[in-house]
């Protein structure tokens, strides 16, 4: 070691020798800071005093110690001192320091654009070769730019030592700037005929680069191929070729960067394809498998047949060089066979499935690796035909596989049942099967979407309460199948019970009433679980109060033991269901009714947001709107009550939504956000649709209490609704709406607050909506109703400029469905001045020809320029008030 | 298609030579390398060299004490990477005769040296030893 002569003079070495010594020589991480640092504080004093003989030992130091992982930046201006200094070992030892300590983010990168112009025209081919590494390496868009041209010469130098060094930097700097790819274009495709094997190399992969940046360049390199083949045939047919032979295959660097830029220009194009086909062939067949190298050449051969528009006989080719990979027993091999099946099962699925029986043997493989990867071909593979072999195989592999890969494969197998289930029975059991094996693994989800499954089987909600109920027996606190047994307890507790709707081939089994709150007792008791669970089982014991009388006075204990839950929501779900259970028998039975069918469209546009209100809301009676909300609520599967997402469900409902009553919904709310309120008063007003309701909401809060009125800001707030009645005077919601006059028409309560204002509006109910809200305009619509005409609207469209700049030419525009007939009258101005509030405003006159079946819906665009510069707003008005 | 980084670890962990293409800051390296080294470290020899970590695959072969580890993104060969670390260690072994760890770790700068011939911005762009070695082994004979 100490026999190879460092060109630093012995000195030096000695002393950097010393450094690294003494840092070997650390014991612990602690002890090997200290030195560290210690050395740190020498090299700080060494740059202040700009000491110029020692100045390349220090950076190799310095390299040292980041290499370690300590900060160095207060190197960096040493290694530009470096680069500009004459020498070559010093140079040598800046350039190295500018790649490894600086990066492309560093300021003091620019500082060295001229060091670099000057090195790319030195007469040293060393030189030249230091500054295009770096400027490969480093180059930002700027640098790429200014030094561009002069890389461009170096790419037709006749050195090559400097050509190929040039190719590699001219692709980094295509990367930085897309723009210089026609310009590198026509030199890039003079190296594809050099001798030379770096050269190639590093042409070849600029080419590829370029064809990957731009259609044009890949077009023009299509014209090419044939100049390619040959180079590639060249390398394959050439007998031994020292310089760059491995194991007796000639550069397969080559030979592979070759086969992938032929892959690329290949692809879609069927004469390139046709050009190519034959060599293809020659390197599949003629090399050698039994070495590494000849491998990776093999499988760059296979991938490219398999990619480009090739005949059948050469895709049989590749696809049993594949059949032979994966037979392999090197484990790489087999890796990469897997890898490259993946790719290939879209283009020929039969040929894949032929190795099916393998493939999942690979799943079962100690490496993780190899078993990631089967995993994912697996799963491309599985079908309708063969869902079931598959997913049994899945299953048994995941009772043996190691913890930290169940995640996956438990996601996999439920994704894979989901997608290819050839019915609901095996969906069912397949689930439950897999909540046995990998409960803690199996997503709230999957167990929603199950629910909503079992929910749509009329006729297996027998059968799959019985199932579960079965599993449960063998319980270990998974999460998932607790939730799932006590939600199908809850819904279908009586089936479990007189054994209805039996499935062929079911074995009969004797449950009491009481057996079965047994169930729901384990999983409310069991330490293990959440409070969502738990919350799951409080619902399901309420449910089965009216399911089953005889336990009813056991399940009020059960319930009761949470009045006291630390949990806000445990505790509140049990003094509720406590007062139904204990106050409200009357209407118990009709809040607890089975959950209606859950859609499943409905649901996978909004699992997220628990079960939907409306379903439940439609069902219920209405008549104790405290309790019934939290139903609502408790129903949902597994999410914690959350104001917002029922906001957002509220907000969601369409005009196609059912006008049933829904106000319950919207009592439900109130109650979230704790107005206590007025509890009468939302019966007083008439049903309407869902988005009434949500205006409703936020009218009703008229009433005398302070809180109310805050819950309503609030809800404002996240609704992002103009709610009209409340402005920023924080005067109460009345008086701030009739201070804007017409707009005062939303408060239904208006004509109670007396003199205030003569309300102009004929139509007393119709609140104002928010049509359109960016982040610098806001357009509102208020609604006037000519008496005895019901077909026609007018609406007032106010515009509001919430930003500080001017909005001048500003234009309005909108479209409705043929059924509406819409005028639309001139606007009062042109321009919104900064934060002007209803500044403009324009009269639309709308005649709904399919009135009370079809509500108003509008599309916006609006138009107008900012600091001279044109906006364009879009969007789609559907929260009309219902009934216009 | 490019390579990420090279990286030389030896037994314990520690690191000994890293060579990034891509920027990172100094403490994403340093997490990035611990969880790389303590992934590929507990691979038994029969498994296969590529791992996967984040979004990057990671190849590595090992040498007496010394691992080569490289990580490249998802479309490399990997089979080609693990011949292009046959051709470092090599190379280093015609240098230094015999490579080991202190070779390395003494003569940081002429391992950056060689791979600096090898590799650029990520690209293989030579695989001749005898290349390689040419500019080193000028700049020895010169001092």
């Amino acid at each position: 070691m100490l026999s190879s002569l460092n060109y630093f003079g012995r000195t030096d070495s000695c002393e950097k020798w010393d450094m690294i010594r003494s840092i070997r020589a650390c014991k612990t991480a602690a002890e090997e800071r200290s030195v560290v640092a210690k050395e740190c504080a020498v090299l700080r004093n060494a740059f202040k005093d700009n000491d110029q003989d020692y100045r390349h030992r220090n950076v190799a130091k310095l390299m040292f110690i980041h290499m370690l992982g300590y900060p160095t930046h207060f190197g960096q201006m040493e290694c530009i001192k470096l680069i500009a200094a004459g020498s070559f070992p010093e140079k040598r030892i800046g350039y190295l320091g500018l790649m490894l300590l600086l990066d492309e983010r560093q300021e003091v990168l620019m500082l060295v654009t001229n060091s670099l112009k000057n090195d790319l025209s030195h007469t040293n081919q060393f030189i030249v070769g230091l500054a295009l590494c770096a400027l490969g390496n480093i180059c930002t868009a700027e640098m790429a730019r200014d030094l561009a041209p002069e890389v461009e010469k170096l790419l037709h130098s006749s050195n090559s030592y400097i050509r190929k060094k040039a190719a590699l930097c001219s692709v980094r700097i295509i990367r930085k700037v897309p723009d210089l790819v026609e310009y590198m274009t026509v030199p890039a495709t003079g190296l594809l005929t050099d001798k030379h094997h770096g050269v190639l190399v590093a042409g070849v992969k600029l080419c590829t680069e370029l064809c990957q940046a731009n259609e044009l360049a890949l077009q023009h390199f299509r014209k090419h191929v044939s100049s390619m083949v040959r180079v590639l045939k060249t390398v394959v047919v050439s007998s031994y070729a020292p310089e760059y032979d491995v194991h007796g295959i000639t550069d397969p660097f080559l030979q592979i960067r070759l086969l992938r830029l032929l892959r690329l220009l290949g692809k879609g194009d069927a004469d390139s394809s046709d050009v190519m086909s034959d060599i293809l062939a020659q390197v599949a067949t003629n090399t050698e498998g039994n070495k590494n190298a000849g491998n990776a050449i093999l499988y760059e051969c296979v991938q490219t047949i398999m990619a480009i528009e090739s005949i059948g006989g050469l895709r049989v080719l590749a696809v049993n060089i594949l059949g032979r990979f994966l037979a392999n027993r090197d484990n790489n091999i087999r890796y990469v066979a897997l890898n490259t099946l993946v790719k290939v099962v879209s283009v020929d699925t039969l040929a894949v499935q032929r190795h099916r029986a393998t493939i999942v043997e690979c799943v079962k493989d100690s490496d993780v690796s190899i078993r990631r990867r089967a995993l994912e071909l697996v799963c491309a593979l599985v079908n309708e035909t063969n869902v079931k072999v598959l997913t049994k195989e899945l299953v048994e592999y995941l009772k043996v596989s190691d913890p930290e890969f169940k995640g996956d494969l438990t996601a996999k197998i439920s994704g894979l049942v989901q997608r290819f289930s050839p019915n609901k029975q095996w969906y069912i059991d397949q689930m439950i099967l897999l909540m046995v094996e990998a409960g803690k693994y199996v997503t709230s989800d999957v167990t929603r979407s199950l629910v909503v499954v079992i929910s749509n089987a009329n006729d297996l909600h027998g059968y799959t309460v019985r199932t579960l109920y079965r599993v449960f027996q063998a319980w270990g606190g998974q999460e998932s199948l607790g939730q799932v047994t006590v939600w199908c307890i809850g819904e279908y507790g009586e089936m479990l019970v007189n054994n209805t709707n039996e499935v062929e081939g079911e074995d009969p089994i004797t449950v009491t009433e009481s057996d079965a709150v047994d169930v729901v007792e384990i999983v409310l008791k069991d330490p293990r679980v959440t409070s969502t669970t738990v919350a799951f089982a409080l619902t399901a014991l309420l449910k089965l109060s009216s399911r089953f009388p005889e336990c009813s006075e056991r399940i009020k204990v059960l319930i009761l033991e949470h009045k006291r839950s630390l949990v806000l929501e445990l505790q509140q779900r049990a003094i509720e269901f406590g007062s139904i259970l204990t106050k409200h028998n009357d209407i118990k039975s009709a809040l607890v009714e089975r959950m209606p069918v859950l859609d499943e469209a409905t649901y996978t546009a909004k699992y997220e947001m628990g079960v939907d209100s409306q379903h439940t809301t439609t069902t219920t009676v209405t008549s104790e709107p405290h309790a019934n909300g939290h139903v609502k609520q408790t129903n949902g599967i597994g999410k914690q009550p959350d104001a917002t997402s029922n906001l957002m469900d509220l907000l969601s409902f369409t005009d196609t939504q059912p006008p049933s009553p829904l106000k319950s919904s919207g009592d439900a709310l109130l109650d979230l956000l704790g107005g206590g309120g007025p509890m009468d008063a939302p019966s007083s007003l008439p049903s309407s649709g869902g988005t009434d309701m949500l205006l409703d909401l936020l009218s009703l809060d008229d009433g005398p209490s302070p809180p109310a009125s805050t819950a309503t800001t609030s809800l404002a707030g996240l609704l992002d609704v103009d709610p009209v009645v409340i402005n920023s005077s924080g005067d109460l919601p009345r008086n701030g709406g009739a201070t804007k006059g017409p707009s005062a028409a939303v408060d239904p309560f208006s004509d109670l607050a007396a003199s205030a204002m003569a309300a102009p509006s004929p139509a007393p109910g119709i609140p104002s909506i928010v049509a359109l809200q960016t982040s610098r305009l806001k357009i509102t619509f208020d609604f006037t109703k000519p008496p005895g005409s019901p077909q026609m609207t007018v609406i007032k469209a106010c515009y509001s400029n919430l930003s500080s700049n001017l909005l001048t030419d500003f234009v309005f525009q909108a479209a409705v469905p043929k059924f509406i007939q819409l005028q639309l009258d001139p606007a009062t101005g042109g321009s919104l001045p900064a934060y002007s509030n209803n500044s403009v405003t324009q009269v639309i006159r709308l005649t709904n020809n399919m009135h009370g079946q079809k509500a108003l819906v509008m599309k916006l665009r609006v138009s107008y320029k900012v600091n001279g510069q044109n906006v364009l707003d879009q969007g789609q008005v559907n929260n009309f008030p219902a009934g216009l | 298609m490019t390579i990420r980084f090279v990286l030389l670890v030896n037994k314990q962990g520690q690191t000994r030579l890293a060579q990034y293409y891509e920027y990172l800051t100094i403490e994403e390296r340093r997490a990035l390398e611990g969880e790389i080294v303590r992934k590929c470290l507990a691979r038994p020899d029969n498994q296969c060299s590529f791992v996967e970590h984040r979004n990057y695959k990671v190849i590595y072969r090992r040498y007496a004490s010394l691992f080569f580890l490289v990580g490249v993104d998802g479309e490399e060969n990997e089979l080609a990477i693990l011949e292009f670390i046959h051709c470092v260690v090599e190379t280093m072994d015609r240098y230094f005769g015999n490579v080991c760890e202190l070779d390395i770790m003494f003569h940081l700068e002429k391992a950056h040296f060689m791979l600096e011939e090898m590799v650029m911005n990520g690209c293989v762009v030579e695989t001749n030893k005898q290349n390689i070695l040419h500019p080193i082994q000028l700049m020895d004979k010169t001092t």
